[in-house]
């Protein structure tokens, strides 16, 4: 297994980069980094949709949300990949087909994960804000959105995780992510696909598990600085294990 | 300068102001006091139309604050309005708790606004507190910023929820201070509270409220020395002798 | 762009396909089911054993599962696991549908892993004193477990396990990696034949569209029907 890595490892690593695009892990958290961060401003907007007053604009949203959810992301893969060429008028490449697949199916799930994070803003916040005068979208930009942002972290960096492990689709499509750079470099070697399809998943662990070390230490550091936090009645198991 | 005129609420089926007729002149201070769900909350937080009324009329300086055209916003920035629950935005310092309005109503410079609000934390005694996080304040010191937040926009009218009901006894007395030198200085104030001493001290009338009525209006020394209203009677003696309950 | 041929999807050469690609999927799904609830009882009841040893043992299940992308998974257990089976039984394999034994495997220890995470909630969620008095009485840990702690747990269970039903009937789509003739293969195989994305598309998005409803349908009713009930 040693040699595989030595051989390899660049090549997994950034593809054929600088003979080439971008490719292999680097191009994975490249494509994921990227989709998350276009898609929080839509999940935002989605968001704050869904909890509108003005049904004209709450039913649209909360449609497309029950239609995005309810079809895998293959599927949205698939729309984007066939109907992309046809809106845009020339072929669209695998990177900006699994970039808008990505940012469509993540911009909804960060909308309810948004919409969570508004409703978990105490009452009096918004009652306050207000008062003192200031209208809606102001109490929403200054006062409501940064506290509920702010909460959201450890949620955001789990989606982040979600996120890279959503990139492997792209194999499907021909997008040279690591998944696709394992299955080249497999069809090179041929008799150790044990070896590499192990590399890939422990490549990905090491990745996904460190980040939601990340997000579990934000958590963490999130509950012990607000001072309000509701006792629980009775103390259950999670509690008991916790102080065991 | 506040006139309630047959003022009518309800909650479904609960009648929650009962035919409330009132005039509050300007700068007079007025506490509000009575037993729990009397309506003393709901009656203050009509003024600045954090819940609306079923019939009647509310106005203020003579002109109908639910009238059509009104600018809701703009009406509320001239109101300051404490809350049990102090409400201070815990993403922000005290000194950004206070500028928060004024940069964005009304448009002061950061520079100026927070020269304005370091007056104002000085005049309630938490200059020193203005870089510190709301987390960092004991519950005193943050209704205090609350009371500096609320008077750097400059409102003519006050009102208190019950301000120092959610505190501990030992901080009450630093903001009724507070509140007391606010009175000093001519603010029109209406405080729902249960602290009689304050009542009898600093205010002009005291409001006796029950199931929605308004049952007694008369000075702190009428009120408190001489209660008319049997209902009133019964919630002083309560309170003076309150383990003197029949068993 | 050519109009819209309904007919191509009620009946036909390229309907059957369609079809059988949608019920290909709807049996992996149930088949699936079946087999990884119990397993994700079982690593849900390792997760929170008294012996530290057994603890890790799920932890490290549930985590290294989790951390890897189904396609991954699927890969190993199609390309890379049939390797390491001795001869005969890979031959024995191979004769059959070794893509849809692949597939079950890889989705049904994947799902596992979710639903082994949302049971565990599901007991920690119940009271302490529950299992202190079930262990007064003298019944060891499994036996508590069974007889007081899980029936009270599936209440509260039974919702995020139905949403983790609807992630599995949206992972079998994956499948289609590893060459699987779900419905997604078949449709994108109806598209390569006949050009005609729309309608091939269309079908598949209605399919797992009306599944995915129906289930969440069903995760309302019971929301409505049996509400938690807390002491």
């Amino acid at each position: 297994m040693i040699e595989l890595v030595q051989t390899y490892w660049v090549y997994f690593l950034i593809g054929q980069y600088p003979n080439g695009p971008l490719g292999g892990l680097a191009l994975t958290v490249l494509l994921a980094a990227l989709a998350l961060v276009l898609a929080l401003p839509l999940g935002v907007v989605l968001g704050l949709a869904r909890i509108s007053p003005f049904r004209a604009v709450r039913w649209p949203v909360t449609a497309t949300v029950y239609v995005v959810r309810g079809v895998p992301l293959l599927m949205v893969i698939f729309w984007a990949y066939f109907f992309l060429p046809s809106v845009t008028g020339h072929k669209t490449d695998q990177f900006s087909t699994m970039l808008i697949a990505l940012v469509l199916f993540d911009g909804v799930y960060l909308a309810e994960i948004v919409r969570a994070g508004i409703l978990g803003i105490p009452k009096g916040q918004a009652e306050c804000a207000r008062s003192l005068g200031l209208g809606y979208w102001r109490t929403m930009r200054l006062v409501i959105l940064p506290q509920a942002l702010r909460h959201m972290l450890p949620s955001l960096v789990n989606q982040f995780v979600a996120t890279i492990k959503e990139t492997s689709l792209g194999y499907i499509i021909g997008l040279t992510e690591v998944s696709f750079i394992a299955a080249q470099i497999n069809t090179q070697v041929f008799t150790r696909a044990t070896e590499v399809y192990g590399l890939l998943a422990l490549t990905y662990f090491v990745l996904c598990f460190g980040l939601s070390r990340v997000a579990h230490g934000l958590e963490r550091r999130l509950t012990r600085r607000s001072p309000v936090r509701p006792a629980s009645a009775s103390p259950t198991l999670q509690s008991q294990q916790a102080s065991a | 300068m506040i006139r309630f005129d047959q003022v009518n609420k309800w909650y479904g089926a609960y009648h929650a102001l009962v035919d409330v007729t009132e005039h509050i002149a300007q700068g007079e201070v007025v506490v509000v006091c009575g037993p729990s769900g009397s309506g003393k909350s709901t009656l203050i937080r009509t003024l600045n139309r954090l819940e609306a009324i079923g019939s009647g009329t509310i106005s203020i300086n003579g002109e109908d604050i639910h009238r059509r055209g009104l600018d809701v916003n703009a009406f509320r920035s001239r109101i300051g309005f404490l809350f049990q629950q102090f409400n201070l935005f815990p993403h922000l310092t005290a000194i950004e708790n206070c500028t928060l309005a004024p940069v964005h109503l009304r448009r002061l410079t950061p520079a100026a606004a927070r020269e304005a609000s370091m007056a104002l934390l000085d005049r309630v005694g938490l200059a020193h507190k203005a870089d510190a996080y709301p987390a960092e304040l004991s519950g005193g010191q943050q209704q205090r910023v609350a009371i500096a937040r609320a008077l750097a926009m400059e409102p003519p009218l006050m009102l208190f929820d019950e301000p120092t009901s959610a505190l501990d006894p030992e901080m009450v007395g630093e903001v009724l201070l507070v509140m007391r030198a606010l009175a000093k200085d001519g603010m029109t104030m209406v405080c729902v509270t249960h602290e009689m001493g304050f009542a009898r001290e600093v205010a002009d009338r005291v409001l006796f409220m029950d199931h929605g009525k308004v049952l007694e209006r008369a000075t702190p020394e009428a009120f408190f020395n001489r209660p008319q209203h049997p209902r009133a009677q019964q919630f002083l003696s309560d309170i003076r002798t309150p383990f003197a309950q029949p068993a | 762009m050519p109009t819209f041929d309904i007919a191509l999807l009620l009946s036909g050469q390229y309907h059957d396909w369609l079809v059988r690609g949608l019920v290909l999927s709807l049996q992996i799904a149930a088949t699936t089911w079946v087999l990884a609830v119990p397993l994700a009882i079982v690593i849900a009841l390792l997760r929170l054993a008294p012996v530290k040893a057994l603890r890790a043992v799920g932890a490290a299940y549930v985590e290294g599962i989790r951390n890897v992308p189904l396609l991954a998974h699927l890969l190993f257990w199609y390309f890379g696991a049939p390797e390491l089976l001795p001869e005969g039984l890979k031959q024995w394999l191979y004769a059959g549908n070794v893509e849809v034994v692949s597939a079950v495997v890889a989705l049904t220890l994947y799902t596992a892993a979710y639903m082994a995470e949302d049971i565990r909630s599901g007991i920690r969620a119940i009271p302490v004193v529950q299992f202190e008095a079930a262990r007064a009485l003298g019944f060891g840990f499994l036996a508590t477990m069974r007889r007081v702690i899980l029936p009270q747990a599936l209440r509260v269970t039974v919702p995020p396990l139905i949403s983790q039903t609807l992630n599995l009937w949206k992972d079998t789509s994956i499948a289609t990696v590893i060459g699987v003739a779900e419905l997604m293969y078949q449709a994108a195989k109806v598209e390569s034949a006949t050009f005609r994305s729309a309608e091939a598309f269309a079908f598949a998005t209605a399919a797992y569209l009306t599944v995915s409803l129906a289930v969440t349908g069903l995760a309302a009713w019971y929301h409505h029907r049996y509400p938690a009930r807390t002491v």
